[in-house]
């Protein structure tokens, strides 16, 4: 019994992430297409269930009952295996990231590096997705998305160097710890490293404006071109499972894990009521929408909702009006903790889709530039200014924020004469134009 | 930790299995993997002995060797694609310009 | 007893991959089980307790090395390479060198056995906190060959592009 113990919580938790991730993944499609509406002054899916709320399902189900097309001369195998290894890539990141202080699969020393490691494994399953397909177009699709995901994982690498320079850690708990401990979430202290992150990790996904190789008005649809069925739901989950990996390694590298804003400070302890109150918030606004739905059965189901979001408020509320001292109240970090980072991680994500929707795509070659000529520089920079500002802190004992403020200006500074020398060679001046390249 | 004639044992496996890679085939590419598992398989040897020993030596060897390798793949790659691109082809037989 | 299972394990993995890399007709399954070959060995690495060293093995070699080598067969992929003589004329010649290789060191082995497996290996502690100990380790004692290392990169990276450029 001993020796199986410590295995039971970690398998309970790989399971309840499997189970779940699907259906997950799709109320998050079911978000960006709210999201989308909103931002087009529209409704969005208004049709299935009420507010559209079961459409995930409907979709799911839709998917897995169409037909199943291999193209001709497709390499059987490879077709079949190529969706897996982008599925398990993106599930396997997920088993060292702290959802809170108790929920995480496995804490391992290495557990940042494990989980850059292990998404870079997903550029196998799009790389062969597209050689497998024996199509021009999906090939073309798989070579450039490989070549834009190699491109930027160089610089989103770079990027959280320069915050583990600042946790001292690679064990994702302790990089959180660090942050509770020095009181200031590292986006305070490395504003342009999160900046290099945000843009390096939209560009990782695949999302707009990096979205290039699978736009629908490019290459069809890249390396999912020639998938249908299931095995594109797989490819699907896939990218929205490393969406939320990559939200997750923000979070708990820059926006502070699991904690609380204004975690150290017993001023802000009212911050402990936000949670509960937002849940019921939500409750409150379903059971006023009850009476205004058509059908009984939608009427039913938007009820059960807000039943469900009162449930929510309920555990939320339990560990701290438990006595203190009883198990319950020592469970208020675990369970507090776990909606702090989930509410993040859904912030980040919104970030992503509000960009999706504001800015035009990046073409190509436009892409590949932004991501050699102006992200590596400024990424390796970065993390040099974050290391003269750590160094005048810690060795010469200079106050922290200004010797940090320091390394963040000489990162601007650069970023600046990056972002002129490109604005150059955009538009030249008149007369000054480029010499021709030397033969090689 | 197994005993480390097993280590050994692995490693020379590799070693023999890339020879005849080398050797062997006529596909450039594929050379260039096998001289990829040799490599692997001194790294296997050299972490084996570093876990044996106690000291993390044999490692710090086996990232260099991670490194030299990659630096390798690249050029090698380099190469194939420039011959590649004057010759249309990657059998190593048909590569004999330099030959008298 | 699972430190057995789990070498055993990764060990047949290897050598089956390895077997499937060297005798594959297709260069691009070649390339996959090369991939399955080297997690198998970062496997093994993990076992050992070298931890960075398996994530190492893993972001370099399985993700950057392996996805170039990819790119690069899809590059110059020809169906009448396909179709060819895959292996030349030495390859019995190939089999029974290996093999007397194999046999010599599996010999050299056996005879320092007693010596060799007297050694009990060192508790694992000494390698704890391996990304700490490997860290101190290449930028205290081996800062040179780390500085080396980097420019051996840079040389390298220049040389592919320049190999690899279009002649105008």
């Amino acid at each position: 019994m001993n020796a199986i113990m410590p295995y039971v919580f970690p398998v309970l938790f790989a399971l309840v992430i499997v189970a779940l991730l699907p259906l997950v993944a799709g109320y998050i499609v079911l978000v960006e297409r709210k999201v989308m509406a909103d931002m087009q002054v529209r409704l969005g899916p208004m049709r299935v269930g009420p507010h559209g709320l079961l459409q995930p399902i409907a979709d799911a189900v839709k998917l897995l009952i169409k037909e199943d097309i291999i193209p001709e001369n497709a390499d059987r195998l490879l077709f079949w295996g190529a969706p897996l290894i982008s599925v398990t890539a993106a599930m396997l990141a997920l088993a060292a990231l702290p959802i809170g202080p108790f929920f995480q699969i496995a804490d391992l020393n290495i557990g940042l590096l494990f989980i850059l490691g292990i998404s870079s494994l997903g550029i196998f399953g799009i790389v062969l997705g597209g050689w497998a397909s024996n199509s021009h177009y999906s090939l073309l699709g798989a070579l450039r998305s490989a070549a834009q995901l190699v491109s930027y994982e160089t610089s989103a690498g770079m990027a959280v160097v320069g915050a583990l320079l600042l946790a001292g850690t690679l064990s994702t708990r302790g990089i959180v710890q660090q942050q509770s401990d020095s009181g200031v979430w590292f986006i305070f202290a490395a504003p342009v490293g999160f900046f290099i992150y945000l843009v390096a990790s939209i560009a990782e996904t695949n999302r707009a404006p990096f979205d290039m190789p699978e736009a629908e008005s490019e290459l069809v649809a890249g390396y999912m071109t020639e998938y249908s069925g299931f095995r594109w739901a797989l490819y699907f989950l896939a990218e929205y499972t490393n969406m939320i990996v990559v939200a997750s390694i923000a979070t708990t590298l820059f926006l502070g894990g699991w904690l609380r804003p204004f975690a150290n400070t017993p001023a802000f302890n009212f911050f402990d009521y936000l949670p509960p109150l937002l849940m019921l918030w939500v409750a409150g606004y379903c059971f006023r929408r009850t009476p205004k739905q058509p059908v009984a059965v939608q009427k039913m189901f938007i009820a059960a909702v807000g039943v469900l979001c009162i449930a929510v408020a309920g555990i939320l509320i339990m560990p701290m009006a438990a006595p203190s001292g009883s198990f319950l109240a020592s469970s208020k970090p675990g369970i507090h903790g776990a909606f702090w980072f989930l509410f993040k991680v859904g912030a980040y994500i919104y970030v992503f889709m509000w960009l999706r929707f504001t800015f035009p795509r990046y073409r190509f070659d436009q892409l590949m530039r932004l991501g050699w000529q102006f992200l590596v520089p400024l990424s390796i920079v970065n993390v040099m200014g974050i290391g003269i500002g750590l160094a005048l802190h810690r060795e010469l004992n200079w106050p922290a924020a200004p010797s940090l403020l320091l390394g963040v200006a000489i990162t601007l500074g650069v970023a600046a004469y990056l972002l002129s020398a490109a604005e150059k060679h955009e538009h030249p001046r008149v007369g000054e134009e480029e010499e021709t390249p030397v033969d090689a | 930790m197994v005993p480390i004639g097993h280590y050994l044992f692995l490693s020379v496996a590799l070693l023999a299995i890339g020879i005849v890679g080398i050797v062997t085939r006529r596909n450039v590419i594929i050379i260039l993997m096998s001289v990829e598992l040799i490599l692997n398989a001194v790294n296997i040897n050299l972490v084996a002995f570093s876990r044996l020993v106690g000291s993390v030596e044999g490692q710090v060897f086996a990232i260099f060797i991670i490194t030299d390798a990659a630096a390798e793949a690249a050029v090698g790659l380099g190469i194939i694609i420039a011959f590649f691109r004057n010759r249309e082809t990657v059998l190593a037989d048909e590569m004999d310009i330099l030959k008298w | 007893m699972l430190d057995q299972v789990v070498f055993y394990f990764f060990a047949l993995l290897a050598v089956a991959s390895s077997i499937l890399v060297v005798t594959r007709r297709n260069a691009v399954q070649s390339a996959i089980f090369l991939v399955t070959a080297l997690l198998a060995t970062a496997g093994i690495f993990l076992s050992l307790d070298a931890e960075f060293l398996f994530i190492v093995q893993v972001i370099l070699y399985a993700g950057g090395i392996m996805v170039l080598f990819v790119f690069v067969i899809m590059l110059v992929n020809l169906d009448v390479a396909l179709h060819q003589v895959q292996f030349n004329r030495q390859w019995m010649v190939a089999l029974i060198i290996s093999a007397v290789l194999a046999a010599q060191v599996a010999a050299a082995l056996a005879v320092s056995r007693k010596t060799l497996y007297a050694l009990p290996p060192a508790p694992a502690q000494a390698l704890e906190p391996n990304t700490e100990r490997v860290a101190y380790s290449l930028f205290h004692t081996y800062m040179l060959p780390f500085e080396i290392a980097s420019i051996l990169l840079l040389v390298a990276m220049v040389g592919a592009v320049v190999m690899a450029k279009k002649r105008v």
